[in-house]
This record gives structure tokens, sequence and C-alpha cells, in this order.
């Protein structure tokens, strides 16, 4: 509660605050805030993914970014009315998604009877590795790994296409390629 | 920041444990959390880490950028041929078991090579991503 309540803060801060320096350190913040939320949830592995990717690697890029633009974000020209109308739309719908989830941790939810038993109890005779995580990802669900590494290739080899072309890109297709290299990290 | 002595020294200290971790969480992935994809961005952080302190062309000497695009392929084609072998040895695409006589060590040698190409996609990837930002505006 402590935690989600300092992100709420820190959310509050990222909104408010015009200096775009501070705004991404404040997306490390939450990151490190995030990945002590998944820690309590008990699930370490997406809590270490969240700190290095998330606090990481995703910090150091917006760095790099700003280090191409201003410090400063400009006033947006627009109200900010239907915005703010779509996010609460879009919050209250996954909100009332939630009414109908299992409680946290209920052994007798619908996800933890299908196949979850199985990998809980074959995973060590099957794979002889320990960590049921490890276990699922790269054995029982092979194809999605491989999936989700394709993933970062494509979005490696995008990223290189639109950066690094031989000839100079013009100034208005900047903020194009980040917008886009960003939506393409934020999917894993 | 190329002439500060307690940043250098510092960095040229930290840098071999980072790799040293990223490379346990690589390989103790079957035993604790982690795997491919945290330890490659490990890795790939040790590199950022570098080219922050001692500057974007020393780390592109240690590690060049022609490498990291070979190794971005490189890491799915590991992956899937992994698959292909397992392939042509009688099983499914992916079905690790055949890798060895012993399914349960061909499972575990099957895991090992998937994360390694994990691995190496994602800290070759992730490498190029900054190389790109980092070399633009210069």
């Amino acid at each position: 509660m402590v935690l989600l309540t300092m992100m709420a803060v820190v959310t509050i801060g990222v909104v408010r605050l015009r200096n775009l320096f501070a705004v991404v350190i404040l997306g490390g913040i939450y990151s490190f805030l995030m990945a002590s939320v998944m820690i309590m949830l008990d699930a370490v592995d997406v809590a270490m993914t969240e700190a290095s990717v998330g606090a990481g690697i995703s910090t150091v890029l917006m760095l790099g970014v700003l280090h191409l633009t201003k410090m400063e974000e400009i006033k947006p020209a627009h109200t900010p009315l239907l915005p703010l109308f779509v996010a609460v739309v879009t919050a209250g719908g996954l909100v009332y998604g939630t009414i109908d989830l299992p409680p946290f941790g209920d052994p007798s939810g619908i996800i933890h009877q299908n196949v979850a038993p199985y990998y809980l109890q074959n995973s060590i005779t099957d794979t002889s590795a320990p960590n049921v995580v490890t276990a699922v990802l790269a054995s029982y669900r092979g194809f999605d790994t491989l999936g989700e590494t394709v993933v970062i290739f494509t979005a490696g080899i995008a990223v290189l296409l639109l950066l690094k072309g031989r000839r100079p890109l013009p100034a208005s297709g900047d903020g194009k390629a980040k917008s886009r290299t960003r939506r393409r990290r934020r999917r894993k | 920041m190329k002439f500060d002595t307690i940043l250098r020294v510092g960095t040229k200290l930290l840098l071999p444990f980072i790799l040293v971790f990223g490379l346990y969480v690589q390989f103790h992935g079957d035993y604790g959390p982690g795997g491919g994809f945290q330890a490659g961005v490990i890795a790939a952080a040790m590199v950022i880490f570098y080219a922050i302190t001692f500057g974007l062309d020393a780390a592109k000497r240690a590690m060049p950028p022609i490498l990291v695009e070979t190794l971005i392929g490189l890491g799915v084609l590991l992956y899937t041929g992994v698959g292909v072998v397992s392939m042509l040895k009688g099983g499914e695409f992916l079905n690790y078991s055949v890798l060895e006589h012993d399914p349960v060590a061909g499972q575990h040698i099957g895991i090992l090579l998937v994360e390694l190409g994990v691995l190496i996609t994602v800290f070759a990837t992730m490498t190029a991503i900054f190389y790109s930002f980092a070399g633009r505006g210069r």
C-alpha cells in the first residue's frame, strides 16, 4: 500500500513537472517502485526485468534522447480535456474488469486449474530446472519465448533502419522515429 | 568526464563485476530468478556504463557496432537452430527431449542454449539501440 501511494505521488510529479530531466528520473524511480511491488507479489523474475529494463536501460535511452532535444517541455497547444476523458474511461473499464477477477492468491482461480498444476508438479522431473519460471518460459512455452526474441530482433532491426541510415534524415522525421522506438520498447 | 579519476577507476573496478553478475543471472536462471532476457540487459548495461564514462568511441572500439549487429541475428539463429536440430533428430520443433539420449539432459541443454540465444539477441539489440541513439546529434 505504501509502495502504491508512492507510485501515485511519483505519477502526479511526472504529470506536473515541466523539466524533462526530472521526469525521466522520476520514471526510473517509478520503475523501481514497480519492481518492489513485484517482489511483494513474489514475482522475482518480473521484478528483475522491470528493474533492469524499466529503471536501467529505458532511463539511459531517455537521457540519450534528452541530449538531442530541449530540457523543458513546451506548453501543450490544446486543452487536456479530451485526453483526460479517454484516460478516465479506459481506467474505469479496467477497474470494472478487475471486479470479475478471482481474489488474489486464490488457489481455486480458473488460471490455476488448467496447466499450472501440471507445470508445478512435473517441471523438475521433466526438465531438471528447479526454477519453474525458467522451465515454463524456455521449455513448455518455448514457442512464445521464440516469438519474444523475434520481437526484440525486429525492434532492433527497425531502430537500426530508422536511426542508422546512410543519408541524414530530414528534421521532421526525428520525432516520429523516437516515438516509434519508445513504443516498441514498451511492448516488451 | 574523461579526466575524472574517481569515475574512471570506479568504472573500471565495477565493469567485471557487472559482467559476472550478468553471467550469473544467465546461468543460474535454472535455479533462481533470472534468465536470458535479464542477463542480456545487464550485459548491455555494462557496455552503456563504459560508453558513458569513457565516451562512445572507446565503447565502439571495445564492442564494434558491426559485431553487435551480427549478434542480433545470431541469437535468433541459435534459438531457431536448436528447434531445427531437434526436428532433425526426430522430435517436434523445439522439443529438447530428443537432443540427448536422456530426455531430462536434453531439456537441460535445450533450455541452456535457448536462453543463450535470448541473451545474445537482447544484449546486442540493447547495445545497438544505445549506439544509434548516442551516435546522433554529433
